[in-house]
């Protein structure tokens, strides 16, 4: 039984873990042929949180071993890798020479070729844009036959491919362009804001002056402190912003992540109790200061802390819905924040973001404008209708919610938020006549309609 | 596919007219459900409960006819239902007759065929479905039980034994589909106002088919092998169950 990190709708599938990209390939290629067709879709780190990488009754490969990482080239940041290799990985192998990621979305603990199906985001879009903006070149296995792709070298099946949630094939390889960092540390500051509006010009002044930045907002919070929240941006050090006892040695590795959840299953830990304690408390331990060093582990992977923390929302899981609407509609973030107060399902963790440029991708999520990302555990009766509500706003302004961390949206919803589907849809004639890439999220959102009778 | 509230895209009921599926049916498909399959006995209520499911917004409705009598055609009904709508998430086993205990109990053709319609039949179109959706490796099934077969009274006899035996057969059945990606649902109302009781004395705790849905739809989101409906069943079952014979079969029930 396969499910996301959210834990809701398990699927069961046959799994493979080829270790050759030419496994992999002919596992697409003749996977239209197999005698019951159900489809095949491609499987990393499993930390989507809803159900992109499961295919009910078909084939899921997991690209695991596919975990090779070539040296960076020393003068470019250029390094080819297996799809499978962990961000995590790429960090290590990559830091002692000076190397970074160029976008770090919140864990580590995603893949390449993850990285590259969700065109992953971080804190510093604004800048410098989503995952496949520094990608120069992919390897990916389709039912058609293999094909290398870059933004100039079939763009049009490279982009689909970018945020297409694994649809366009089996990415097999992935060449990075990585990020020259003379420390593996931070410059951080951090602002305590009072309310929403406060903590949203914060960021607006943020963006201007730093390379990275990022809100958490306390949604627990009522009243004249609705919306208050954190506001934390950074930049990479240099060794003399360094303290003189980390000079010696200004590239150390992330430490790796020891605690992990007991084996038992826990009753749902997080509730309305736990949250308003919670953010309580992470609001107080953090007064506003300036220019502290920080490891980049601490600064963008925090929730790598706890290795499974997924399971403190117990059985029935959780959802995360991230939406992004533009600055013009800026006041979606305060009423979704309205919305499901007034349902009883205040988010656990909000993080609040402002994107940059959008890419060609026609199914990557970043567009610019301001993104709200927000956990949900499921319980609440009326937390689905409140979303629905929600992405009817949402698709109104012309926003979108992020496929990578959705379980739930439905077909209608869907393609008014991504004008650029048929486009997709257009690659998937051509690489997929027979439709065989198959997902359960793809399913679910109709965009493999292929499946239906 | 189920979503991650456990709301299903196309949906199957075995007894589509039903008041409980019929109430069940409306919800979910003002909630999003696109695609359905009713298959029941009488054509023209399947009509009548096609039509209300279209209007409700379904965009695809088909019906299949089936007498739950034929036994031997239960595999083949099942068959033609998912070959009418493909992928199906969500499996409602709403068949079911009521039996008049007094004069029926006697007779030995209405206790087979009580027998027939309330379990046999439907436990042979369960096994064909759990078959589906193994293939499928995804899917959901609730089959409607009765408190009439958790502890069996005398003033309910026929239809509760029957519905004991499908109730054992479900829950059962769940435990074999484990890590398929399939499970069973079993529900458990009380005595429900619908055109099924008609004319009999509302039982204590009654409830509504409306009302039989909400449970239905809140058990699917919480992943529940069991739902009771009320809720508050569960408690004085437990505590029914215990009761010795003798006092058991003094109660006025």
């Amino acid at each position: 039984m396969l499910s996301g990190w959210g834990r809701t709708a398990p699927s069961a599938a046959s799994v493979t873990a080829p270790g050759l990209p030419e496994v992999v390939s002919l596992l697409v290629e003749r996977a239209a042929l197999a005698p019951r067709r159900q489809g095949l879709v491609a499987r990393g780190m499993g930390r989507s949180y809803g159900d992109a990488a499961q295919c009910a009754g078909g084939l899921v490969v997991e690209t695991k071993h596919l975990d090779h990482i070539d040296p960076v080239d020393p003068d470019t940041g250029a390094v080819r890798v297996g799809a499978g290799v962990s961000l995590d990985a790429l960090v290590r192998a990559g830091l002692a020479a000076g190397w970074f990621l160029p976008v770090s979305p919140g864990t580590r603990q995603v893949s390449v070729g993850g990285a590259v199906a969700a065109d992953v985001h971080g804190k510093n879009h604004h800048r410098d844009g989503s995952f496949c903006s520094h990608v120069s070149s992919l390897r990916l296995a389709t039912p058609t036959g293999t094909h290398v792709v870059g933004p100039d070298d079939d763009p049009e099946l490279f982009w689909a491919t970018a945020g297409g949630m694994g649809l366009t094939g089996v990415v097999t390889e992935a060449v990075v362009r990585m990020r020259r960092v003379e420390t593996a540390w931070m410059r951080v500051s951090t602002e305590q804001h009072r309310d929403l509006d406060s903590l949203m010009a914060g960021l607006e002044r943020a963006d201007a002056r730093h390379g990275y930045s990022v809100a958490w907002v306390d949604c627990a919070a009522r009243g004249s402190g609705f919306g208050r929240g954190l506001l934390d941006a950074g930049d990479h050090a240099e060794v003399d912003d360094l303290p003189p006892r980390r000079r010696a040695n200004p590239l150390v590795p992330p430490r790796r992540t020891r605690l992990r959840m007991p084996p038992l299953v826990p009753p749902r830990i997080v509730n309305p109790l736990t949250v308003a304690a919670f953010n309580e408390a992470w609001f107080r331990k953090s007064p506003s200061r300036d220019g502290q060093v920080r490891h980049l582990a601490g600064f963008f992977h925090p929730l790598d802390a706890v290795a499974d923390w997924n399971l403190l929302y117990g059985r029935r899981g959780f959802v995360q819905y991230q939406f992004v609407v533009g600055d013009k509609h800026r006041d979606l973030v305060r009423r979704s924040l309205e919305i499901l107060h007034g349902v009883g399902a205040p988010s656990s963790l909000a993080v609040l973001k402002r994107f940059g440029p959008a890419n060609p991708g026609p199914l990557s999520f970043p567009i610019p404008g301001w993104t709200l990302a927000l956990d949900l555990a499921v319980g609440p009766p009326e937390l689905r209708g409140a979303l629905r509500r929600l992405d009817e706003m949402v698709a109104e302004v012309g926003g979108r919610v992020y496929l990578a961390k959705d379980g739930r949206l439905e077909p209608r919803a869907f393609r008014s938020m991504y004008p650029g589907l048929p486009e997709l849809l257009a690659v998937r004639r051509r690489v997929d006549p027979d439709g065989v890439l198959q997902s359960d999220l793809g399913r679910r959102l109709q965009i493999c309609e292929d499946a239906q009778p | 596919m189920n979503d991650a509230f456990g709301r299903p895209d196309s949906v199957l009921v075995l007894g589509g007219t039903s008041d409980i599926a019929r109430a069940l049916l409306r919800t979910l498909v003002a909630d999003g459900s696109r695609r359905v399959v009713l298959a029941g006995r009488n054509p023209e209520a399947l009509a009548e409960a096609a039509t209300e499911t279209k209007e409700a917004g379904a965009e695809f409705v088909a019906s299949v006819a089936f007498n739950a009598t034929d036994v031997d055609q239960a595999g083949a009904v099942v068959d033609s239902c998912f070959s009418a709508v493909g992928r199906v998430d969500l499996v409602v086993v709403a068949v079911g007759l009521l039996y008049d205990d007094e004069a029926d109990g006697r007779n030995p053709d209405r206790v087979a065929r009580c027998i027939t319609v309330n379990f046999t039949w439907p436990a042979a179109a369960l096994s064909r479905v759990a078959e589906h959706l193994r293939e499928q490796g995804s899917g959901r099934i609730v089959v409607l039980s009765s408190v009439a077969g958790v502890r069996v009274r005398r003033a309910n006899f026929l239809y509760g034994s029957a519905k004991a035996g499908l109730d054992a057969f479900a829950r059962t059945l769940h435990q074999t589909l484990a890590g398929s990606g399939a499970s069973v649902t079993v529900v458990r109302p009380g005595f429900v106002r619908s055109k099924m009781t008609e004319g009999r004395k509302a039982a204590p705790m009654s409830t509504t088919p409306e009302a039989v849905a909400r449970d239905i739809i809140r058990g699917l989101q919480n992943g529940a092998e069991v739902v009771w409906s009320p809720p508050p069943l569960r408690l004085v079952f437990s505590v029914l169950r215990q009761l010795p014979e003798s006092v058991w079969r003094r109660l006025p029930m």
